[in-house]
């Protein structure tokens, strides 16, 4: 059977994602030392695994609001307006997602028609780019480059924006560069967004991992920007969460509805189980004052001003990062594009990065490294790459 | 303790080699302010030795690890101070605690064979005054030490993602 004619056709045009291609390369050998996985090397605090352990021997199994649980929506709300200053209401304006990518698909498919453009900062996550095409909708890029340290600019803000463009997604704290938007940062921008009557969608998943005093600044805590703003954010980062699929949207109710509806027919509601444990985890974050994700932050910022550090003594020009748990090296000094680098190093060496170009063309001289590894472990694959940048560096 | 000597001595306690200099690049700080701290630990007797952590069962010398937990009478005046001081004298042991519970005192001790340890028990700790009673319990395996796992793997639960 010919199975290409009867497969979708903005389906089928996906490109295939490139890390994934370096990744089937990397599990043919167990043994290399990877700085490439995006979730963090803690465990799901126990206070959180047991309620879902106990959630299940009661045998509370069944579906749950489809909005999901009131209780956790509720702490949801508290929490936002508590750490990021910014008012949802539990009841209409929150809407627990499968993880924060679904509420990224959610939010594209309540908002655009086909040949709507949008905004996306380049370089970025991979999945915003073939949700905006399975929709039929154009994704633009937003070019941010180092020298900036990859934040997102007005200027080109400005010359990525035409008539069609209706969205701009902001990514920060940014995968893969670690950038993040400070409050000044932002300021530059809202009023073109609002003249330009535009929705943001902002992607705050990594939000509590912000190495500044200020912490995250949410967009959607300036004036007028709360009712065009869709923040998309998560379990899986600021509580170690990432295999229990919980993330969650907060928009106004108009757009939370529509969201909500296409979630009804398509997912559901959130698995129980994982319910329970992300109430175990706001409560128990409320009650110690979020000391264990202090304690995590503490962790990876140690982490990353010695990676930075490193990167910087090799020769290979890395800012510092703000956010997130990823450095964002430039490899041009080794005559060698990030592929190119990422690829000889793992032949090489057995060590495994992923190359900036997966994550949109400004990141095609860069590789994105990961810090959510132990110390030793990044030691070990630091002195590593510091041989092989030393072989290659003229 | 101020703010900085807790977090360097978090970073010595994770790994005592780190020099005054790596530790102002992890922390973001200056670094005589580091090599500062480092001294008023010292001085304040908050750091009292850097020595390694050893897999003892991987040296391929003998040796057996034990517990003693102690029944004391307490003595007159000293209470339990005079009598632990007198097994903090022996080489061989470890680790001396004042224990709540079933029992007074728990001492951890080293030795070669299970007889030096015998020997330590009924010549030694026996006849303190004050000793009535102790259980000897022998340590079979260490999965973890010092806060280190013994049998160190990467963590391999993580699969390959792409995100």
């Amino acid at each position: 059977m010919d199975y290409r004619k009867y497969l979708s056709k903005n389906a089928v045009d996906i490109p295939p994602s490139g890390i994934r291609k370096f990744f089937d390369i990397v599990a043919e050998r167990p043994d290399a030392i990877s700085l490439g996985v995006g979730e963090p090397d803690f465990d799901t605090p126990w206070v959180s695994r047991e309620a879902a352990i106990k959630s299940i021997q009661k045998g509370y199994t069944q579906y749950t609001s489809n909005f999901g649980m009131p209780k956790l929506r509720e702490l949801i709300s508290k929490y936002y307006k508590q750490r990021y200053n910014v008012k949802y209401d539990p009841k209409c304006e929150i809407l627990c997602t499968v993880g924060a990518s679904e509420g990224i698909d959610l939010a594209l498919r309540a908002i655009l028609n086909p040949g709507d453009e949008v905004l996306i900062p380049d370089p970025s996550y991979v999945s915003y780019r073939p949700c905006v095409s399975l929709i039929g909708a154009v994704p633009v890029s937003i070019k941010c480059t180092e020298k900036e340290e990859f934040k997102l600019t007005l200027e080109n803000l400005k010359a990525a924006y035409t008539e069609k463009s209706k969205i701009i997604i902001l990514p920060y704290p940014n995968n893969p560069t670690g950038a993040i938007m400070e409050k000044d940062d932002l300021a530059k921008i809202v009023d073109f967004i609002k003249e330009k009557d535009l929705i943001v969608i902002s992607d705050e998943i990594y939000s509590e991992l912000t190495y500044t005093d200020e912490g995250h600044i949410s967009i959607a805590s300036f004036d007028g920007m709360q009712e065009r703003t869709v923040v998309i954010n998560g379990f899986s980062k600021a509580f170690a969460m990432t295999g229990w699929r919980l993330g969650y949207a907060l928009a106004p109710k108009e757009i939370i509805n529509v969201m909500y509806r296409i979630h009804q027919y398509a997912i559901m509601c959130c698995p129980t189980a994982s319910q329970y444990a992300g109430i175990a985890s706001l409560e128990n974050g409320f009650e110690e004052n979020f000391a264990t994700i202090q304690d995590m932050v503490q962790k990876y910022d140690i982490r990353r001003r010695f990676l930075v550090d490193e990167f910087n003594k090799m020769g290979l020009k890395c800012f510092a990062p703000k956010g997130a748990f990823y450095v964002f090296p430039c490899v041009s000094s080794t005559g060698m594009d990030g592929e190119e680098f990422a690829n000889k190093l793992f032949r090489e060496m057995n060590v495994a990065v992923v190359p900036g170009g997966a994550f949109g063309e400004s990141g095609k001289n860069f590789v994105r490294v990961s810090y959510a590894y132990s110390m030793k472990n990044l030691e070990k694959a630091i002195s590593l790459i510091k041989q092989f940048v030393e072989k290659y560096t003229k | 303790m101020e703010k900085l000597e807790k977090k360097v001595l978090d970073l010595l306690q994770e790994d005592a080699r780190y020099t005054a200099s790596k530790i102002a690049v992890l922390l973001g700080k200056e670094e005589k302010d580091v090599e500062a701290a480092i001294k008023s630990l010292e001085a304040q007797g908050i750091i009292v030795k850097y020595s390694a952590v050893v897999n003892t069962e991987k040296t391929g010398e003998d040796f057996v690890d034990a517990l003693i937990e102690i029944k004391v009478t307490p003595q007159a005046r000293s209470g339990y101070d005079a009598i632990a001081e007198q097994i903090i004298s022996f080489d061989e042991v470890k680790d001396v605690y004042l224990m709540s519970g079933a029992y007074d005192i728990m001492v951890t001790i080293e030795a070669r064979t299970i007889r030096d340890i015998a020997l330590f028990v009924s010549d030694k700790l026996s006849v303190i005054d004050g000793v009535v009673g102790a259980a000897t319990h022998f340590i079979l395996k260490k999965y973890k030490e010092s806060g280190v796992d013994l049998q160190p793997q990467e963590n391999t639960k993580r699969i390959m993602m792409h995100e």
